[in-house]
């Protein structure tokens, strides 16, 4: 092709309306924060919520339904990705205002730049969740990192956080080197990097199959990097333990949504024709996953690194989902498969955010309460925030009729579908063995004594937004349909 | 053999050595050395690919600046490097044992006939168009989704490391220069008249 041939679109801004709008803000408000002088930052906090609900009004009122490519079909704009955009946003901001009280007690926090690294990590989510293009994935994905490592490591004067800053850059910098490395594979192999014409030459066999076969390892690894699966999870209880809590609360919850979208956009959207060989790897991450977090979770006494291998053996699960959407060749349950994941990883978010965020309504006066420990009797302290934590720990727990239980269902219901029965009964036995620590700490706010007396006192918005995410974990485990049907219809939608 | 698969081999073969000392020497001034020798070979395979404007950015760019950079704080932070890589030597063998086991994979997946690459579709370099042109075009038509982003990530680097080394209001004891130059002896020492105290 020569210069002259050379065709250029000029790009349909409207459908990336929402992306420019978050990163019109974010500098925005990095401006703002020069001229504010309150150290409380107030001003700062309520643009940053009020920048993420504009978001929301942006993406809803711009999206179709229809699905719809611009930059030069770098950029997909669709109905999954709206949703899951969606409820990035809302899961960003219950992370806000969780976070409030903890980072207002930490001078080195308590700063602008740490809602601005914020909004620029949900932009880094926004543009991996609807990038058509490896090369966008890999953008977003370091923008998404970038921010996180700096807020990790952004209470610079605990020893700890600094430690797992450092690991989470040099194991997130190795991660996406892998991904690069078979980004770079499947270029050699198909001659492009666009998701859609990927999927096109490798339909038309105009691929060379060694090579692919070559970087989807890589790129699988990558994949399992971040999403922290094992044998890529050695970071995970690292990091959770060592960063600061509330940033903690963040990385455990909205980079899944994104995660789970690159995963559909490169090996559903991209990778079919593979299906078979990216399924055999990931069952295989899957089971070490459900294995190794549930059983290493039994042995911590510390209820972030706890809630850590709790988040492998999570994520482990919800591949199951995605491991059974082709069967020798045949896509019929691949809707059902998927969209089982996509509620899964939308109800895990869900009960993390409550989790942490129950770390934080206990962490006053500049400490830290997450041994196991602290929880002791929480019940005499405050009957309702320990019925709130019993029902995120039933639900995490997979207990009936917690929403939890849905998800571990349909995920289930995929694997028989698809006829790997013993998949499913090895699942079921490591959920259960995940039941005990779950229940321990249920045990542990019920009937033990409390070691610290002190009656909580956490801000009004922070008590309600908690009570409410409790009541949604318990109320969709008793009306799980509507948010499974909208996880079904937005992904028929878009595939 | 041709002239032109001789000289990727020599640019291929000073380069895998280069970074085989970039990990082995003692010396890290040695090793980040050996690490601009890594990237001039790299830029001439760049070259041969008639890339010339991604080998003269990677001379400019890394040789010129990062790695400038990155000699002096070797040199002007006292780095125990020895201490940090303690274990480096104890870890060899194991590591050596499992990357040569994974070469050794890789070698029986991909086989020889030059990694296949020869058959897969690589786009061929636009004749009538210089790498420059051609470059400076896609990025700001094509490309230009991705590369606005790469922006934003530089600018999360600058916040991140503003955020990550600025301490807001100085907590040391320096003096303001401006006022000092009006300090009057008086204000310095203050003469206490005191009553002298019996021992007992």
């Amino acid at each position: 092709m020569t210069l002259a041939e050379m065709q250029f679109q000029i790009p349909d801004l409207r459908l990336a309306s929402a992306e420019i709008f978050m990163l019109l803000m974010a500098c925005t408000i990095l401006i703002i924060d020069l001229f504010v002088k309150d150290q409380r930052r107030t001003v700062i906090f309520v643009a940053t919520q009020l920048t993420l609900v504009g978001a929301a009004v942006v993406t809803f009122a711009t999206g179709s339904g229809e699905i719809a490519y611009t930059f030069s079909n770098m950029y997909v704009a669709d109905l999954m990705g709206d949703v899951l955009k969606l409820l990035v946003y809302l899961t960003v901001i219950i992370v806000l205002f969780y976070s409030r009280g903890y980072i207002l007690e930490r001078e080195q926090m308590a700063r602008g730049e740490y809602y601005v690294l914020v909004l620029f990590a949900t932009l880094g989510m926004m543009v991996m969740i609807s990038a058509n293009h490896f090369l966008t994935i890999y953008v977003g994905l370091e923008l998404l990192s970038l921010s996180l490592y700096a807020l990790v490591a952004m209470n610079r004067d605990s020893v700890p956080a600094t430690e797992a800053a450092m690991k989470y850059f040099v194991l997130g910098s190795l991660a996406s080197g892998l991904l690069l490395y078979g980004m770079s594979m499947i270029y050699g192999a198909t001659g492009t990097l666009e998701i859609t014409e990927v999927a096109g030459r490798l339909y038309s066999g105009q691929a060379n199959q060694t090579i692919l076969v070559f970087g989807l390892v890589f790129l699988v690894s990558g994949i399992a990097f971040k999403l922290g699966v094992v044998p890529f999870h050695m970071w995970i209880p690292d990091v959770y333990h060592g960063a600061p809590t509330a940033v903690t609360l963040l990385i455990a919850t909205a980079p899944k949504l994104a995660a789970f979208a690159i995963v559909i956009r490169m090996l559903v959207n991209g990778l079919i024709v593979m299906a078979h060989d990216w399924q055999t790897m990931l069952i295989l991450l899957a089971v070490l996953s459900m294995a190794v977090g549930n059983i290493a979770a039994i042995a911590q006494t510390n209820l972030k690194r706890m809630l850590a291998y709790s988040a492998i053996s999570h994520m482990g699960f919800m591949l199951l989902g995605l491991v059974t959407g082709v069967v020798d060749g045949d896509a019929r349950f691949a809707l059902n498969a998927y969209s089982s994941s996509m509620f899964y990883v939308i109800t895990y978010v869900l009960s993390s955010a409550g989790t942490f965020g129950m770390i934080l309504l206990l962490a006053r006066g500049g400490l830290e309460s997450d041994e196991l420990e602290d929880f002791k009797g929480l019940n005499k302290r405050s009957p309702w925030f320990a019925a709130v934590m019993m029902m995120m720990m039933f639900s995490m727990a997979g207990v009936p009729f917690f929403v939890g239980f849905f998800a571990k269902f349909s995920v289930l219901q995929a694997v028989v579908a698809a006829g790997y029965l013993w998949l499913a009964i090895v699942a079921v036995l490591f959920s259960l063995i995940g039941c005990f620590y779950y229940l321990r700490v249920v045990k542990i706010m019920y009937f033990d004594e409390p070691i610290n007396t002190t009656p909580i006192h956490a801000p009004m918005d922070m008590k309600v937004l908690m009570s409410a995410n409790g009541l949604a974990v318990a109320l969709l485990g008793i009306f799980p349909q509507a948010l499974m049907s909208l996880c079904a219809f937005a992904l028929l939608r878009s595939l | 053999m041709e002239f032109k698969t001789f000289v990727f081999y020599f640019f291929a073969a000073i380069m895998v050595f280069a970074g085989l000392r970039v990990i082995t020497s003692r010396n890290p001034v040695h090793a980040a050395l050996f690490l601009v020798l890594a990237f001039f070979s790299a830029s001439g395979v760049w070259m041969l690919l008639q890339a010339e404007f991604l080998a003269i950015a990677l001379i400019l760019i890394y040789v010129g600046a990062v790695m400038v950079l990155f000699l002096f704080v070797v040199m002007l932070l006292d780095i125990n490097l020895d201490r940090l890589r303690e274990g480096f030597w104890d870890y060899l063998p194991l590591g050596s044992i499992i990357a040569l086991l994974m070469v050794a994979e890789m070698g029986l997946v991909l086989g020889g006939n030059y990694l296949g690459l020869l058959e897969s579709h690589v786009p061929q370099a636009a004749a009538d168009a210089s790498n420059v042109q051609a470059i400076g075009r896609l990025i700001f038509t094509e490309y230009v989704y991705p590369f606005e982003l790469a922006s934003v990530v530089l600018l999360v680097g600058i916040v991140a490391a503003v955020a990550l080394t600025q301490r807001g209001k100085r907590k040391n004891k320096a003096v303001s220069p401006s006022q000092q130059v009006f300090v009057k002896a008086r204000d310095r020492v203050t003469v206490l008249q005191m009553p002298a105290e019996k021992r007992d």
